[in-house]
């Protein structure tokens, strides 16, 4: 049902009850955490309770049975609410994360897994990129090799979001070595278990921002993984992970552009009520014009957005709507955090205004998952038919 | 017992109001709406009594433009059973109110009538006292606590320097206030459910209802803006100064 301009009236409940949900989590609370580190916990609790987690899920399992198109506005509506990403990441993969495990799980394994992670009551995270592969997935160092009873898995797994309190892993690794598969990204599987802390260690990653929510290096070393743990068929996991790539570059997209206007809203309040020399500092065009400037992009990128997310939910081709979407809405995103700092002048670097933190989350929207350079040689390769670069 | 809950779309208590140039009203092109808090608590509190037993069907009400079907449907979500939409885009004063709902009562026949005590747009406070009126039925205005009391309702009102028990006879009217409870966010499993939720469709003609406005609005202007004060070094000079403003 992808209509978003104007908004059909479910969208419009949906955001505002994502609003009213938000209300009690307001600059403080998110600046906290920013500081301790301390893990988003009530607010994921709140919109767990509100069914929240389960928007884009089938209704036999506890979701709404809606598509990525209300899915982005619920999560572009968390990050304006001034959430940003220590709001958005701490629940980001719940929203398409277990896409995978629906769709290519069979029913037992859906039956035993979503409802408990669509009610908060499973916390999950995501391993894929690992030291020695980034973008480059087919070469894949950790494996999975077989037993008599399922698999036993060794490797390292690099910016794993969540994993110090996710009780189940999502995980690909190899099980059949690269030189033996007709094609590079065949021999990869994928598999849903239990994270057992005694066998994957779990280091925080220090970082620039976003400090709430946590990315880890993981060092496993002898996992072992029940035959039934395989999701689909082995060998397969990578087609699996790539129907998830569309829809999280669209909800990056969003994301970036939620908290771009939310500086956006900031910058302009500040703006009109500093005074300097007599009057406004918003009176001046050279604050104006990049405010206005950072509105525009913002809105051509939400736009474009919404495009790839009905293009998704009609299920047509969007790879080039999406990956457009996230490498505009990130940068706008960006840009319009960068504006608002420097429309702030001294007081945006001060913490208190909260733009600094909005910008330094920011920048990690156009760095993950997928780099500006590798979008660019998707549209440059996919869609204007140019030679492969790399 | 059945209840009914009127509510209103109002502009939402966050944006900050302005007043159209003309001073003819406020400006409402490209506002946010959303439910008027005081009705948010009555819906609340119905659903509550549903929940515990004591209501047996929340029927929400609204008169408005179209769009306030939205806002039942807001009430829906939170748990209303039904919704009856008086769709008109005329400004619709309270004493007309009144007079609407008395006929959606004498139609739907509920034990109670449960409103906000005031909506924020206007600060009328009337349309629940005036309906009492119409109905000749009791009133308990302010409600800081409900409770059933067999076929009667005790209901416990924010007063002036204190609360104040009352005991009315069913069928009541009980306007709520600020304290009585603190409404729920409709989740999304049930914002889905509220879809499939009925809505009638009517319009004040077919009630019967003259809605002619009785009031006219001379004019609406934006609060004075507060001056500056002035910092005194003690007491004595701040009594001088009040003094010489002729203030004491």
């Amino acid at each position: 049902m992808h209509q978003i301009a104007p908004m059909s009236e479910d969208q419009a409940a949906i955001k505002a009850a994502v609003e009213k949900t938000l209300e009690p989590f307001g600059d403080d609370y998110w600046a906290k955490t920013d500081e301790t580190g301390d893990w988003p916990e009530e607010f994921c609790d709140a919109m767990a309770a509100g069914g929240w987690l389960g928007i884009a899920f089938p209704e036999e399992y506890g979701g709404a049975g809606l598509g990525l198109t209300e899915a982005a506005l619920m999560m572009q509506t968390v990050t304006r609410t001034g959430a940003g990403y220590s709001g958005a990441s701490a629940i980001h993969l719940n929203i398409f994360g277990p896409k995978p495990l629906e769709r290519f799980g069979n029913p037992e394994q859906k039956r035993e897994n979503l409802p408990k992670i669509i009610s908060g009551e499973e916390k999950m995270c995501f391993a894929v990129t690992e030291p020695n592969s980034g973008l480059d997935t087919s070469s894949l160092e950790t494996k999975a090799e077989r037993t008599n009873t399922g698999y036993t898995i060794n490797g390292r797994k690099i910016w794993t979001t969540g994993a110090q309190r996710a009780d189940k892993i999502l995980i690909i690794a190899r099980t059949t070595p690269k030189d033996q598969c007709a094609k590079p990204y065949l021999g990869l599987s994928l598999f849903y278990t239990d994270l057992d802390p005694n066998k994957i260690e779990r280091q925080p990653i220090p970082k620039m921002g976003r400090k709430a929510v946590e990315c880890n290096m993981l060092y496993i070393d002898g996992l072992e993984v029940p035959k039934d743990h395989l999701i689909g068929e082995e060998g397969e996991g990578f087609k699996y992970l790539l129907q998830g790539l569309n829809p999280e570059r669209v909800l990056f997209a969003v994301e970036s552009i939620g908290l771009g206007f939310s500086a956006l809203e900031r910058a302009a309040t500040y703006a009109k009520e500093r005074v300097v020399f007599g009057r406004p500092i918003g009176q001046n065009q050279g604050i104006q014009h990049p405010l206005a400037k950072s509105w525009a992009e913002l809105s051509a990128a939400e736009l474009l957005a919404y495009k790839a997310a009905g293009l998704y939910d009609a299920g047509q081709d969007c790879g080039a709507e999406a990956n457009s979407a996230k490498y505009l809405g990130t940068e706008a995103g960006f840009r319009a955090c960068e504006t608002a700092v420097l429309t702030h002048g001294g007081m945006g670097y001060a913490k208190e205004y909260h733009v600094e933190r909005m910008m330094r989350e920011a920048m990690l929207a156009r760095i993950a998952p997928v780099s500006r350079e590798m979008i660019l040689n998707f549209i440059a390769e996919r869609v204007l038919g140019l030679p492969k670069s790399y | 017992m059945k209840v009914l809950v009127p509510v209103k779309r109002v502009i939402d208590y966050n944006v900050k109001v302005r007043v159209k140039p003309d001073q003819t009203g406020v400006d409402l092109a490209n506002v946010k709406m959303s439910m008027n808090p005081f009705d948010e608590i009555s819906v609340e509190e119905a659903v509550r009594m549903k929940e515990a037993g004591t209501a047996t069907e929340v029927v929400i009400v609204s008169i408005g433009p179209k769009q306030a079907q939205e806002t039942i449907r807001t009430a829906l979500a939170m748990g209303g059973d039904r919704g009856i939409l008086i769709n008109t885009d005329e400004t619709v004063e309270p004493l007309a109110v009144a007079k609407i709902l008395a006929k959606v009562v004498a139609e739907e026949s509920p034990d109670l009538v449960l409103l906000g005590k005031q909506a924020i747009d206007d600060d009328s406070n009337q349309t629940g006292q005036m309906l009492a009126a119409l109905l000749d039925w009791p009133q308990g205005t302010f409600a800081y606590k409900i409770e059933k009391d067999g076929d009667a309702l005790t209901v416990t009102r924010e007063v002036d320097g204190g609360l104040q028990t009352v005991k009315l006879a069913t069928p009541a009217i009980v306007t709520v206030d600020l304290r009585l409870n603190e409404p729920r966010y409709a989740s999304l499993p049930n914002i889905m459910k509220a879809k499939k939720k009925p809505i009638d469709e009517k319009a004040p003609g077919d009630y019967g209802v003259d809605i002619s406005p009785r009031l006219s609005v001379v004019k609406v202007t934006e609060p004075p803006v507060r001056e500056a004060g002035e910092k005194v070094e003690d007491v004595a000079t701040l009594v001088s100064k009040l003094k010489s403003a002729g203030a004491i």
